[in-house]
């Protein structure tokens, strides 16, 4: 099963609409409450992070039986030094985002330890894509 | 304790988001770090907060929070008490800062 979203930069008002649809649709099809948590906040995080920082992007939410991959690219200025963006509070964010609560550099942290697995690669001055694995619990 | 109980006995002002009036509060969450919230809040807290825009009403939807109270008499803005009304989750007031308000409230819930 394969959805598709896509995130305008800057756009505050609606970042977490992916997150929220892909909810819905995982509690739908019975995923495991603490499964649906740690693909929620992985791909809520990944989702404010394109909209503070990119100029646009896409989603892509691939759903299977064993799994739940999230890929995420975005056109924007990139991450110079993926290993310094990792630790935790660090941040680039803008005084007015870090007003709202965001931008305390917790973002990537926080999708790190939710994942099964992370994969980043960036671009700078051309973006960044993100993978996210996130494997379903199989009693 | 539902929300509604502990907004009579704290009076708080109900701004929205009625239909969760009777959400069960298992705890309370403090923090005005959105990703502090999305990463470690639990499912049936009360999130008290001074954040009053739209993502807080995302985020308290997407982790099922059982309610937002707001402190030092903030007041949703226009978005967020759609949004909150949209997803039923209630929306609380306070003139009370974050530090006196949890006070109570977790005297409220031990007791």
């Amino acid at each position: 099963m394969q959805f598709e979203f896509n995130i305008e930069g800057g756009d505050f008002t609606n970042a977490g609409t992916a997150s929220s649809q892909v909810k819905k649709i995982l509690k739908q099809l019975n995923v495991l409450p603490t499964d649906i948590k740690r693909i929620v906040v992985s791909l809520y995080e990944a989702e404010v992070n394109v909209v503070a920082h990119a100029y646009r992007g896409n989603i892509l939410v691939e759903i299977s039986p064993e799994k739940v991959v999230l890929i995420l690219t975005d056109e924007g200025p990139g991450i110079p030094d993926i290993s310094q963006a990792m630790q935790s509070g660090y941040s680039t964010a803008s005084p007015h985002v870090r007003e709202m609560g965001f931008g305390a550099g917790m973002g990537l942290p926080n999708i790190q330890k939710n994942a099964d697995d992370l994969k980043i690669e960036s671009e700078v001055g051309k973006g960044t894509r993100l993978e996210i694995i996130i494997n379903l619990y199989k009693p | 304790m539902t929300i509604k109980e502990i907004a009579k006995e704290l009076n708080l002002n109900v701004f929205c988001g009625r239909e969760g009036l009777e959400n069960k509060v298992t705890g309370g969450y403090v923090s005005d770090l959105l990703s502090d919230v999305m990463g470690n809040s639990e499912a049936g807290q009360a999130w008290i907060t001074l954040q009053s825009h739209r993502n807080v009403a995302a985020i308290a939807s997407l982790r099922e929070l059982s309610g937002i109270i707001l402190v030092k008499n903030n007041e949703p803005d226009e978005a967020m008490a759609k949004q909150a009304e949209e997803e039923g989750i209630p929306v609380l007031g306070t003139p009370l800062s974050a530090y006196e308000i949890t006070g109570k409230l977790f005297q409220l819930l031990q007791g």
